[in-house]
């Protein structure tokens, strides 16, 4: 039954959780938009920069938002060795190899975390984390509502950067036509490391406003990754806006599929989206036939 | 010595291993093994012959686990004939899955997304239909016995499964001789070309599919059979796909013993790493992990090309 | 394959007179041999999906095992000292079982295993067809027990009776108070245990005259309870019933809070934080008032007092998974004590003859009747001034209950 008194705020949860979930799919459809790989290490990646954030919370006290101007200038480093030291080497032109590669970084990486931090689960406990604001009768949690805000920014940010800027245009460059690229000059190496460096690092800002909300554990990626592929496609895959607006429908989706199937089957919803995007638009809701 | 005769005979020396090993341990080793070779082997046929990258193959695995299981607690249906209806459950959800994505003409990575989907998709109705047990999942009885499917001897059990793995692994070898292995070959190698010598690459993928599915199905009706609990996470988790994929890949994708190399190896590793670094929780996984991607990155083949006579070059990145 | 060992002698018959030699010198007690370890199994998932709680379960086995070989091992075996046979079961029911049958092998006198239910289902199989002793410490799903195993025994209540306890505690209590509460929703996250505590608590709630208004499952994990917290507050219930994981409880208590719902309880059944002492720490405001139906150790026994500050003194939390595994083992190592054997047969006879009570819990002395111990019972907590108090039954409460709340 949809309770009609509680639809207005389910419909707004749904559009800022959303939010969040696109911020973890922007990096990805970078990556997936430009390396054309599927990257299963996504989700352990996001897990590293919590624990980042977490722990310069604890030990040195800077707030979540504060790590904003540390956490993701690391993940970008981390992102582009990983691609240069690891998975470009691994991949010998085979898509199955990357598969495997990052399926490998993924069980390294988590079970890292795991020797090194245990699988307590940790969360900041921040003077906003319980304060809501009153948006026409709903309350919306402050970390979401930041985080609503850090997604659009984050996503416009990214698409000013890919039109206006040299190392955008030699991403989206490569992205089409790499041997056309690299005929014209174009490091590609270089750039697929960027790419990637940049996508993680957009998860780095996705770990600062998160974690406010949630918490992080070992494992905790794996409740995001596959949700982030759904938004990917849905947005077409290299599209930022497409990612934003495919996260907020995901978001408002999964909230009414949850009022009224409930949240167990509600959950349907997501993947029924996913499967029929695929069958009819496979290019996503922004993305071009190619 | 052909490639059937020497199947034979590796076939016939894993025959006789249950009167060889006496650790009931190294004989559950022995079984894990070869359940991963069967799953990874159907995998292969999908994904190794017909280049069809599947994320969900844990769908046709949970479908015909959840057959055998639910014929069995709800109907009092013989598992025997939960067996073969599970197996046939498997093959046609598959191409029930198939028909629909490759008519709409979905290939590489979207394809190996909508799998994924199916898959969760079949989670989250096995975690709400009450009949399936929900989220409660399924238990069937104990009842040792041939006559019911399930064995007081583990060595049973392992002949049972290697009956399974032999059926599959004779298709695929039957699939390297047979026109449509040949045709699966063409539309992996490239779809277009294939259709322009008159292949119909949709039936052909269809039938990768069905067989496939059917191999996973078994596979699952084995595990429902001998481990006699199922819960939809077990059943249609990302578990059973990742394991399918991994052994088939690390094997060698498209080559006949690549599967039972992959699963062998994988298995020696992990009871390697678990031995020497189990009392450190993480340790023997971030073992298992490295040695994954050092074996990327320097055997980028499979396992399968240490043994191929004619060496194939690895196409540049460009290729 | 026997390697001949020079002068006709093989390796075995070589050791056989060695360690002849060897008794018959220790016989006169000129000097004495260490008796043989014995040997338990602890398989837990330590990797993987539920590994906070499995490493947990470790700890709590391992402790028992140290404090017992401390106090001069199993006496009725010459002091032999207790060794742990450590397996990881990767939170996979498969991997489990294979980890149970390297136990068994490695000379594993029992097992205890295996925290998830999934998992302990199978573990218990595989130590069932070489009648290994096997303890269950966590495992709720009675499905566990009904499998008649001989070999399988249960320490803690299963969650038919954890539910039934749930339900008569919330009864008095609400009565006891002028019966304020009237109606209920139950939010449960929806694997095994979830779900069958809360069919359970639906169909018996209503014998009291409680109306349950709504439940509502959740998967594990939930990104997000908004959604879930906003129904609750549609339906404005007296009483909000959770039974879900620890992350799924931080999530769910802050969004109540958030919402700003205020019930006259929440009251959790087997509630992964509603009496854990990390949940109290962090979040003391949320977490103020909850009451909680679950596992939990004698706050008046001496005993469990000095375990728990054994456990804080290692850095770890007191959570039910190091006290039900500890006491699993300390169970297991009283009855092969009893036993004076390591003999398959004659410790679970003495299993089934078991009236141990140095377990700290709001127990009496065990009882098994088909494996599971009928004394066991899970008691109500509430969190109470930032400390967790035991409220009921009676003789066990450290606190008085506050009900209602608003």
């Amino acid at each position: 039954m949809l309770n009609l008194t509680i639809l207005w705020p389910a419909i707004l949860n749904g559009v800022t959780t959303g939010a969040l979930y696109a911020l973890i799919a922007l990096g990805l459809t970078l990556i997936y938009g430009v390396l054309h790989i599927i990257n299963f290490a996504h989700g352990a990646l996001l897990m590293v920069g919590l624990y980042a954030v977490y722990f310069l919370f604890r030990f040195l006290g800077l707030d979540p938002y504060v790590s904003l101007l540390v956490v993701p200038p690391a993940m970008f480093v981390l992102g582009y060795a990983l691609q240069r030291g690891i998975i470009s080497r691994a991949a010998h032109g085979r898509d199955e190899n990357i598969l495997l590669v990052t399926l490998g970084l993924s069980i390294v990486i988590e079970n890292l975390a795991l020797m090194l931090f245990s699988s307590d689960t940790q969360t900041v406990d921040t003077a906003y984390g319980f304060a809501t604001v009153d948006v026409l009768g709903a309350f919306i949690p402050v970390p979401k509502a930041v985080a609503f805000a850090g997604a659009v920014v984050s996503a416009l940010a990214l698409w000013l950067f890919m039109a206006r800027t040299d190392l955008g245009r030699a991403i989206r460059a490569v992205a089409k036509e790499r041997k056309g690229a690299r005929l014209v000059g174009i490091d590609v190496e270089h750039v697929y490391a960027m790419s990637f460096g940049i996508g993680v690092g957009v998860l780095g800002i996705a770990a600062c406003l998160l974690l406010p909300s949630y918490y992080v554990t070992p494992q905790v990626g794996h409740g995001f990754i596959l949700i982030a592929f759904t938004i990917v496609v849905l947005g077409g895959m290299g599209s930022f806006v497409g990612a934003l607006i495919g996260g907020i429908i995901i978001g408002v989706v999964e909230a009414i599929g949850g009022l009224m199937l409930g949240e167990s089957l509600g959950q349907i919803g997501i993947f029924a989206i996913f499967i029929l995007i695929l069958l009819f638009r496979p290019q996503g809701l922004l993305g071009q036939r190619g | 010595m052909t490639r059937l005769s020497l199947l034979l005979v590796v076939f016939a020396a894993l025959a006789l291993v249950p009167l060889v090993v006496t650790s009931e341990f190294w004989l559950n080793v022995c079984v894990l093994t070869l359940f991963s070779a069967l799953i990874g082997q159907a995998w292969n046929i999908l994904g190794g012959y017909a280049g069809q990258f599947s994320f969900g193959h844990a769908l046709f695995f949970g479908v015909g686990a959840y057959t055998v299981a639910a014929l069995q607690v709800r109907l009092g249906v013989n598992p025997w004939i939960g067996l073969v209806l599970g197996g046939a459950l498997g093959a046609a959800v598959a191409v029930a899955v198939g028909w629909l994505t490759f008519r709409y003409g979905l290939r590489g990575s979207y394809f190996a997304l909508v799998t994924l989907a199916f898959a969760e998709v079949f989670r989250i109705l096995a975690n709400s239909i009450p009949w399936l047990g929900a989220g409660e999942g399924m238990m069937i009885k104990l009842a040792a016995g041939p006559g019911m499917l399930q064995f007081k001897n583990l060595a049973n059990y392992y002949w049972l499964l290697l009956a399974m793995t032999l059926a599959c692994f004779l298709a695929v070898w039957w699939l390297d001789r047979s026109r449509l292995g040949a045709r699966m070959l063409a539309v992996r190698d490239n779809e277009d070309a294939a259709a322009a010598i008159g292949v119909d690459a949709f039936a052909v993928k269809l039938q990768a599919m069905a067989l496939s599915g059917l191999f996973m199905g078994l596979a699952g009706v084995f595990y429902a059979q001998r481990y006699l609990y199922l819960d939809p996470g077990l059943a249609f988790g990302p578990t059973e796909s990742v394991e399918a994929l991994l052994v088939a890949i690390v094997g060698g994708i498209g080559s006949l013993f690549g599967p039972l190399l992959g699963a062998i190896v994988l298995h020696a590793l992990s009871e390697a790493a678990q031995a020497a670094l189990g009392g450190l929780p993480g340790a023997n996984m971030v073992i298992y992990g490295t040695v994954l991607v050092l074996m990327v990155l320097f055997l980028p083949r499979g396992l399968a090309s240490l043994f191929r006579q004619r060496p194939q070059p690895v196409e540049p990145p460009d290729a | 394959m026997t390697r001949a060992l020079k002068g006709g002698l093989d390796r075995r018959t070589f050791l056989a007179g060695t360690a002849a030699i060897t008794g018959a010198l220790a016989a006169p007690g000129l000097l004495r041999a260490a008796p043989a370890p014995v040997k338990i199994g602890l398989i837990h998932p330590v990797t993987g999906a539920l590994s906070y709680s499995g490493a947990q379960c470790r700890a709590g086995g391992q402790m028992a095992i140290d404090d017992i070989n401390a106090a001069g091992g199993i006496t009725s075996l010459g002091g032999a000292q207790i060794e742990a046979i450590l397996g990881d079961s990767l939170s996979k029911p498969d991997v489990g079982a294979s980890e149970t049958a390297k136990a068994v092998e490695a000379g594993a006198a029992g097992i205890v295993a295996g925290y998830a239910s999934a998992i302990t289902l199978a573990t218990a199989q595989e130590a069932a067809k070489t009648n290994t002793p096997h303890i269950v410490d966590v495992g709720v799903t009675d499905g566990i027990i009904a499998l008649g195993l001989k070999n399988v025994f249960r320490f803690s209540p299963g969650y038919g009776k954890i539910a039934q306890d749930a339900v008569t505690a919330l009864d008095e209590i609400n009565k006891a108070a002028g019966a304020p509460a009237k109606t209920v929703v139950i939010v449960h996250e929806d694997s095994a245990f979830g779900t069958g505590t809360a069919k359970l608590l639906a169909t018996e709630l209503p014998k009291h005259g409680f109306e349950i208004l709504k439940v509502i499952a959740h998967p594990t994990p939930t990104r997000d309870f908004t959604n879930i917290a906003l129904q609750v507050k549609a339906a404005n219930p007296d009483i909000i019933i959770p039974a879900n994981y620890y992350n799924e409880y931080v999530l769910f208590a802050r969004t109540i809070q958030q919402q700003q719902i205020k019930p006259k309880a929440i009251y959790s059944v087997l509630g992964g934080a509603a009496s854990s002492y990390k949940f109290v720490k962090e979040f003391p405001e949320a977490a103020e008032g909850v009451m909680d139906t679950n596992h939990w150790f004698n706050p008046l026994s001496p005993l469990a007092q000095a375990r728990k500050a054994a456990t804080e003194a290692k850095g770890l939390f007191y959570t039910y998974e190091v006290y039900l595994t500890y006491n699993a083992v300390a169970l297991l190592a009283d009855a092969i004590e009893r036993a004076g054997s390591t003999d398959k047969d004659k410790v679970i006879a003495a299993l089934n003859s078991s009236t141990w009570d140095k377990h700290g819990m709001p127990y009496g002395p065990t009882q098994f009747v088909n494996g599971q111990n009928t004394g066991a019972q899970a008691v109500n907590t509430q969190v109470l001034g930032g400390k967790i108090e035991v409220i009921r039954p009676a003789e066990f409460a450290s606190a008085k209950v506050k009900f209602p709340l608003a």
